[in-house]
């Protein structure tokens, strides 16, 4: 089981896209996901002391901020991190249970709690932080690619979408089939240079985040013909003419 | 123009094969109900699934036109607040000292026994003795009318203190608002500058919006002096200092002025740009407007000489200086204000370093603006029609957006400042226009809208008519006694503050302690944690609600509020009425309170209980309206004395303000085929609840833009009840109100401010926007106190209300102070350091973070995270506590001490103009704690005693509203929601 | 990454016991360790107690440990899998060994010391893979980490198997190779060492966003104030000043002082002498891998903490 499907061309590869351009880092895609899933495939989503000193408690989406350059040149970004669906993730392979599965028929990572002994191997072999442990339940949990929202007959069609990507309020978030190089996020990661996370680590993530756009060019320089008011006796004369009419 | 709608995504493929391990079609849950999210003032559409009684999921409506099914990182938590421990469950009567949190658990009856005899006290003896404030409540249509009736004129709610800056500047010169009355074209809008906003009301709209503009690929400016948030997507970031925002804005006005890139058109047209001004110098006319003998305003015409301004064909002169049929000299508005911004105050130069931005930029920026303004202009296909009844075959735009907040109004230049960029937007152009912003409905409005506050002449058993917040003109409007003295308790609508159009909840405490101008019997609250984060210093609002007579009573006898959570302001309380949380009660979000209306047309919408309370509370609205009854206020009781409402949804139908004009604009009448005004439709509710809780008018595409000279939309908008006539709404360059009141501090007319008013009103209701550097600057050695200091709000907290979440304050239960990097490094401070902050009023001790995005002079924190140990069901080691600190601690109520002219007279740290608090003027100094100092903050008040029957804290929560709540959970269950 | 006590006590006590079988199954058959019955159950007892402590011990660490069993299933992809069905079937190899040990089966007990040695060696080396397959960690993905294993699973196995075969005065070849053992373990760790202190990260925030096109990054704000799981687990740092000093006590009294107890007692005659200088190789070995062991944690990085903490 925790042998990897093999790869075949054309193969559907579900995931998300993250526009880094526009998340402004509200944390609903965070909140949202919680919410769903708390009851959801993978639920409950415990949380310890949750109105103590160290609260904490079991996420499947955090999103952090950076600071990338310096000074005014510089720039924030908001970057919510989640499970990457990775085409080749050790995640997987490491598992001795097969709890941990990659599915052949969307490429969607997913644990069994069933089988799951939390053994935590699969948390250290993923680079990403996309692994988390109910430390009640005693077993590893993750981002399902909200697995009982995308595929749900009892969900208007409109909705069949990952919790964070319809809660998303600045659409930061989209979800589709990467491997179908005509889907719609395949289009945004090849127009706006869609990158991977970490790709030197060769887990071959299905995720992708949509750089901050460069800033707009300089724009329009500065006119440099008028005369400053310092310079001319009246600068109001020039509208004295002026031939208006409404 | 319909709304953009949800954009549809593709589904990426059919459901896959068979997996044992995975059910894909599990029912969300068995009940799902729509209604408006509370956990916050934006009133996005909900749809709540409810699972064996349970909340399974709440998710945005997609049909809501304000959130098209989006929802933020709070109400995406919604869950957790409707069941944390932190909520009161059963009114509460004070038994120990206030402040010992010592209380009994009462019986709603005896709770509103209780709260009759003591308001029927007041009201039989002086009502002035009754303030009645209310917080972050949406309700104000059913508040103010009820203080009204009660018969003071001590009612506010918490818009001084939030942004009446915005409010007053925008209504008193375009008749609309920046705040959540006005929106950005998002769906034309090639230019958007944003000022000062970190999230504000409109928080899904501006975000959906945000994205809008980014596909469409406009560029976008953000001026603030912190880089996160919008401001982090922002293509350009302005890292301005704090509270010079004025002198950008007009250096820009300069710029457009010296290159002549001015819509002049749009000027003559729209503005009173040709309106003559008296001039006169020390004379009683001096800046009124010129005006003809039926009172209207003049204007100078090219052909014909001095004639009525509102004539079609005129062909104004714009500058120069034309003697009136009278004699007398006058100016065009354009003239004196292009005299004003083209002097050399105002030029880039002057004010590069005071503001922190570069010449250079500064022109660029205004070249940038102009060339999109000018060059690129929006054209729509759109035939309309003008107040003149001209048919204009297009509509033509400048796609240049501004959008503005608190961090312009925060400041007391932010009056000013926000009038300042308004005239940037006339000059441009740019007042709902396509690509510019635009008016939400029920905007615009008359300029100033409606009638002067009511609140004079408050006498026992007697209701106040009129609206107790509106719109003075002049000082005939101000609620000042024959010497000059307020009125009301908090001073608002006198000399301190005359355009204080929300009322100045911030010195009600303060002033009631003081007994100045008179002393209080009753506080009444609701919604408001006056203790804490809406104190502008806590420590001196803790002060006087426990300070004592000499006789042993407390200072302010008695102390009503209503809260739904154990907030800090609990404690200080004497009689607590317990509220619902937002899930178990109806609300009415109304025209004739703050609107859910956006450009496309007005709205309105409800809240329906979704699930019933499981405690002994009760919806404020409810009680209100009961104790109106018992009261016997007149418009809460029938003839008989008996109630005239059953609850608070039989008020939202049946109540009427104006014949046919209620709490709810849509299906009214006795068929529900009425929009805006027509009888109570008994069906109102149900039909509501059947439009997912919402109602929402669209506006036909020819009144989509221009609407303050639009005819179409000007009639329909009469026949809405949203404007009294169809007059065009003349934008206000200049503004008269302001010189009236300059001119009675000049000593003209049968009012006039106290002499130590005199100079502050005549320097500060300039009828032009002007720029001075925030008051209490002025008082205080700013060498010394170097940095600016300023809060933004954080996009997954709402105030202090998130922290009782269990999910929201794992997100942000401390918080730090950042500064800039260099800063820092300079001051010898690192990262983690802890450090004290020093301002005039006192001190705190927080940890440090440093950045890189965010002005070298500035520091900032999120704002309200910072919690008092013991409130919010919270552990009193918990890091709110512990690492959180409130900057209200080191912020003072009073301006730096006042000149010997008026000894012992103290003013309201705030906009001496709107009565605005002031809050971003803070300055402090940044010094590095002492080692032994680290690892908590100051200062540390005494942790609050849990109110009675408070749930004991589970240790795990395993929310599950499914039913194999808890599978496999080794520790104990949690507690909440059974 | 954050020592865990029950980890440490596995890999420390099987890696000895799985060495001491080894060494047990392969001298054996050459005479090179006593050849009765007593020593022989007496050494294997030893090593299946340790091996049977550390496999207990680690069950510890699972979450789910009733469910342990449920780990040998996935023998074609994971090493942890692999681990579990190498120790388990070593069982039955050395039980085999101790019956023909005790039945007096020579040739049987030469076959199956051999498989059991085998046993032992395949699943220290399944171990050492465990760790060195995990890419985001830079100091475990080494080509030292399983050659490492397997040396100090043999050279402690030695010591131990040199002190119990001490009591017979049969000592020397166990000694010779646990003084072996640790001049080579002493080489490796200072190889290791060495290479991890100058070897680039596997990969830098700006990689780990995809924002060093913008400029340097560093984080401003964590998604969550207070502490998680993975920053517990990925996020323990030690400090150089306190790794160095660690480095120099597992070098000292883990590998050093038992290499020059154990050359003392090949060098030293009788019975006694050799018994105490080689329980306390035996004990220091013990002691300087439990040391080792938790630096081998304290000092490996994840790549998760780039989110947070940049580094
Ligand atoms: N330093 C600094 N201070 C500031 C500001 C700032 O920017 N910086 N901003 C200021 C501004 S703009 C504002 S508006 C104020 C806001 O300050 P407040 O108006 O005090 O707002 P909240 O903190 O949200 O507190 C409102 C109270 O309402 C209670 N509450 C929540 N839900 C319900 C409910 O359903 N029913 C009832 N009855 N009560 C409920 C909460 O428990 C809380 O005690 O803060 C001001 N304070
Ligand atoms: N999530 C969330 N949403 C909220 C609230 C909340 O508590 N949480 N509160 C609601 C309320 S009551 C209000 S009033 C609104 C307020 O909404 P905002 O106006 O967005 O609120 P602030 O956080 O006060 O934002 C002020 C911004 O101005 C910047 N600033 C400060 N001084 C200056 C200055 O001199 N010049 C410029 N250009 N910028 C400056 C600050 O850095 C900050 O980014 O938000 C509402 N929405
Ligand atoms: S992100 Fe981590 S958990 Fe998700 S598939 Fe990749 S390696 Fe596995
Ligand atoms: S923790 Fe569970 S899912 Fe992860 S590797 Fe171990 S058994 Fe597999
Ligand atoms: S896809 Fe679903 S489970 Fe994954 S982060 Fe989004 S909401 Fe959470
Ligand atoms: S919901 Fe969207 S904007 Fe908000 S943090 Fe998540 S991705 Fe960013
Ligand atoms: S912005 Fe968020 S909290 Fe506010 S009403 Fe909308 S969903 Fe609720
Ligand atoms: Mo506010």
């Amino acid at each position: 089981m925790t042998c990897l499907p093999d790869i075949v061309p054309g193969q559907k590869k579900l995931g998300l896209v993250i526009d880094l351009d526009t998340c402004v880092g509200c944390q609903a895609c965070a909140t949202n996901c919680k919410e769903w899933n708390a009851s959801g495939h993978s639920g409950p989503l415990p949380d310890l002391h949750p109105y103590s000193a160290g609260a904490e408690g079991v996420w499947f989406n955090r999103v952090h901020s950076f600071e990338a350059g310096e000074g005014e040149r510089g720039r924030t970004v908001h970057f919510p991190r989640s499970c990457l669906h990775c085409e080749t993730p050790a995640c997987v392979t490491v598992c001795p249970t097969g709890a941990s599965y990659k599915r052949a028929e969307d490429g969607i990572v997913l644990v069994d709690h069933d089988l799951c002994i939390g053994c935590q191997l699969c948390a250290w072999a993923c680079p990403y932080g996309a692994r988390e442990l109910d430390e009640d339940e005693g077993v590893m949990k993750k981002c399902t690619l909200c697995i009982d929202r995308i595929y749900n007959e009892t969900i208007p069609e409109a909705q069949r979408q990952p919790a964070c990507v319809l809660t998303c309020p600045t659409r930061a978030r989209h979800f589709g089939d990467l491997g179908d190089p005509e889907s719609e996020v395949s289009r945004l990661v090849r127009e706006r240079g869609g990158y991977a996370l970490m790709p030197e680590l060769g887990y071959a993530p299905v995720n992708r985040y949509l750089p901050p756009r460069r800033p707009a060019d300089a724009g329009a320089a500065p006119r440099e013909d008028t005369p400053t008011p310092m310079d001319v006796t009246n600068p109001l004369l020039r509208w004295v003419d002026r031939v208006l009419s409404r | 123009m319909p709304e953009a709608p949800t954009p549809s995504r593709p589904m990426p493929a059919a459901a896959p094969g068979a997996d044992p391990r995975v059910d894909y079609s599990p029912p969300v849950g068995d009940t799902v109900k729509t209604t408006t999210c509370y956990m916050c003032a934006c009133r996005c559409g909900i749809r709540v699934h409810l699972k064996d009684g349970r909340i399974r999921y709440i998710e945005g409506n997609p049909d809501h036109p304000v959130n098209r099914g989006v929802l933020c990182g709070k109400g995406s938590a919604g869950i957790m607040t409707h069941y944390a421990p932190a909520r009161l469950r059963a009114p509460l009567l004070r038994v120990g000292e206030r402040g010992s949190g010592e209380f009994r658990e009462i019986s709603w009856d005896e709770a509103l026994d209780i709260a009759t005899g003591w308001l029927r006290n007041v009201r039989e003896t002086d009502p002035r003795r009754l303030a009645f404030f209310t917080g972050r409540d949406q309700s104000q249509s059913l508040t103010g009318f009820w203080a009204a009736q009660f018969g003071t004129p001590n009612f506010a709610a918490h818009g001084g203190f939030c942004s009446v800056n915005m409010a007053a500047a925008g209504q008193y010169t375009i008749g609309g608002a920046f705040w959540e009355f006005g929106e950005p074209d998002w769906d034309h809008a090639r230019y958007f500058l944003m000022f000062g906003v970190a999230e504000d009301h409109d928080s899904n709209p501006i975000k959906l919006g945000l994205a809008r503009l980014k596909e469409r690929g406009a560029k976008f400016v953000s001026v603030n002096p912190v880089r996160t948030g919008y401001s982090a997507i922002a293509d350009e970031w302005v890292g301005i200092r704090p509270g010079t925002d004025g002198l950008f804005a007009m250096a820009l006005i300069h710029e457009l002025l010296r290159n002549d890139r001015v819509d002049l058109d749009f000027l003559a047209r729209y503005t009173n740009a040709p309106w003559l001004v008296v001039r006169n110098p020390r004379g009683p006319d001096d800046g009124l407007f010129a005006r003809g003998g039926d009172g209207r305003p003049l204007a100078w015409d090219r052909a014909r000489g001095v004639v009525d301004a509102s004539l079609a064909d005129l062909s104004p002169v714009l500058v120069g200086e034309v003697a009136l049929p009278d004699g007398r000299k006058a100016k065009p508005v354009f003239h004196l204000m292009a005299e004003r911004y083209l002097g050399a105050d105002y030029a880039p130069e002057a004010v590069a370093e005071r503001c922190g931005i570069p010449a250079e930029r500064i022109r660029r920026i205004a070249a940038e603006i102009a060339e999109v303004a000018f060059d690129r202009p929006v054209v729509l296909e759109q035939p309309w029609t003008d107040v003149w009844g001209r048919r204009h075959e297009r509509m033509v735009g400048r796609p240049v957006a501004f959008h503005a907040m608190r961090g312009i109004s925060a400041h007391s230049n932010g009056f000013h400042t926000c009038r300042a960029l308004h005239l940037l937007q006339m000059l441009l152009g740019a007042v709902d226009t396509p690509g510019s912003w635009r008016y939400k409905s029920p905007f615009p409005r008359p300029i100033p809208p409606g009638p002067p506050p009511a609140g004079k002449g408050a006498k026992p058993n007697t209701p106040l008519a009129g609206n107790l917040l509106a719109f003075p003109q002049g000082p005939d409007d101000l609620l000042v006694d024959e010497a000059g003295n307020p009125l009301r308790i908090d001073k608002a609508f006198s000399w301190e503050a005359p355009l204080a159009l929300h009322g100045m909840m911030h010195t009600v405490i303060g002033n009631a302690g003081a007994g100045d101008p008179y002393p209080i019997e009753v506080l009444f609250m609701f919604m408001a944690n006056m203790a804490w984060n809406s104190a502008m210093n806590p420590g001196e609002v803790i002060r006087i609600l426990t300070e004592k007579r000499e006789d042993g009573e407390y200072r302010i006898p008695r102390v009503i509020y209503s809260d739904a959570f154990f907030s800090e302001t609990v404690p200080y309380a004497d009689l607590i009425l317990p509220d619902t949380t937002y899930l178990e009660r109806w609300d009415c979000i109304s025209l004739l309170d703050r609107p859910i209306g956006s450009a496309h047309g007005a709205g309105d919408s409800i809240r329906q209980p979704v699930l019933p309370p499981d405690r002994d509370v009760r919806p404020f609205q409810d009680v209100l309206i009961e104790l109106g009854a018992r009261l016997g206020l007149p418009a809460f009781v029938k003839e008989d004395g008996s109630p005239r409402f059953r609850d608070y949804p039989d008020y939202i139908v049946n109540h009427q303000r104006a014949p046919g004009v209620g709490p709810l604009a849509g299906w009214r009448g006795a068929d529900g085929t009425k929009k805006g005004v027509g009888e109570p439709n008994p069906d109102q509710l149900r039909r509501y609840i059947e439009n997912g809780c919402f109602w929402r008018d669209h506006l036909p595409p020819e009144q989509a833009y221009f609407k303050h000279a639009n005819r179409d939309y000007l009639a329909g908008a009469k026949a809405m009840g949203l404007v009294p006539n169809e007059n065009q709404i003349v934008l206000q360059i200049w503004s008269e109100p302001l010189q009236k009141f300059r001119l009675a501090a000049q000593g003209h007319g049968p009012r006039q401010p106290p002499m130590h008013l005199r100079a502050r009103v005549a320097r500060y209701c300039d009828p032009l926007p002007f720029w001075y550097a925030p008051l209490e600057h002025a008082g205080q050695d700013t060498e010394h106190f170097a940095l600016s200091a300023i809060t933004q709000r954080p996009m997954p907290m709402y105030h202090s209300w998130g922290s009782m979440n269990a999910w929201l304050r794992q997100i942000m239960a401390a918080n730090r102070l950042y500064m800039a990097r260099a800063r820092g490094e300079a001051l010898g401070i690192k990262d983690d350091d802890w450090v004290w902050v020093e301002s005039r009023a006192g001190r705190l001790k927080c940890q440090v973070k440093l950045m890189e995005g965010v002005n070298p002079d500035t520091v900032w924190t999120w704002n309200a995270i910072g919690k008092r140990a013991g409130a919010w069901g919270l552990s009193p080691d918990s890091p709110e506590a512990v690492r959180g600190f409130l900057l209200n601690h080191v912020i003072s109520e009073w301006l730096p001490a006042q000149a010997a002219s008026a000894p012992g007279h103290r003013l309201a740290n705030a906009d001496p103009v709107t009565g605005q608090a002031a809050w971003y003027d803070l300055r402090v100094r940044v010094t590095r704690a002492a080692p032994e100092e680290a690892g908590a903050t100051e200062p540390r008040l005494p942790p609050l005693r849990e109110p009675p029957g408070a749930p004991p804290r589970p240790e795990i929560l395993r929310y599950d509203a499914s039913a194999r709540r808890g599978r496999g959970g080794r520790r104990s269950r949690e507690t909440i929601g059974d | 990454m954050r020592p865990s006590a029950s980890i440490i006590l596995f890999t420390t006590a099987a890696g000895a016991g799985y060495g001491m079988l080894f060494w047990l199954g392969l001298l054996r058959p050459l005479g090179l360790v006593p050849g009765g019955t007593a020593f022989g159950l007496i050494a294997l007892g030893i090593a299946l107690f340790l091996v049977t402590l550390g496999l207990l011990s680690s069950t510890a660490h699972l979450g789910r440990p009733e469910r342990a069993w449920r780990a040998f299933s996935q023998w074609r992809s994971s090493w942890l899998s692999r681990e579990g069905v190498a120790a388990i079937a070593t069982y039955p190899l050395a039980g085999l060994f101790g019956l023909a040990v005790l039945l007096g089966w020579e040739g049987m007990a030469a076959v199956a010391g051999l498989l059991a040695a085998a046993g032992a060696a395949a699943t220290v080396y399944c171990t050492g893979m465990i760790y060195a397959s995990l890419r985001p960690v830079r100091q475990w993905r080494h080509p030292l980490v399983v050659p490492g294993y397997l040396l100090l699973s043999a050279f402690s196995g030695a010591t131990l198997l040199a002190m119990t075969a001490a009591y017979w005065g049969r000592a020397a070849a166990p000694a010779l190779l646990a003084a072996l053992g640790a001049a080579a373990a002493i080489l490796l760790k200072r190889a290791y060492w060495r290479d991890i202190d100058t070897a680039p990260p596997v990969a830098t925030v700006e990689s780990a966003t995809g924002l060093g096109a913008i400029g340097p990054t560093r984080p401003l704000d964590p998604p969550h104030t207070e502490t998680n799981y993975l920053l517990r687990e990925m996020g323990f740092r030690i400090a150089r000043k306190h790794a160095a000093k660690l480095r120099r006590i597992a070098l000292g009294a883990g590998f050093a002082a038992p290499l020059a107890l154990a050359v003392l007692a090949l060098l030293a005659g009788g019975t006694l002498l050799p018994v105490v200088l080689l329980s306390a190789a035996a004990t220091l070995a013990i002691l300087g891998l439990l040391v080792e062991r938790w630096l081998m944690f304290a000092e490996a990085t994840h790549t998760v903490t780039l989110y947070y903490t940049g580094r």
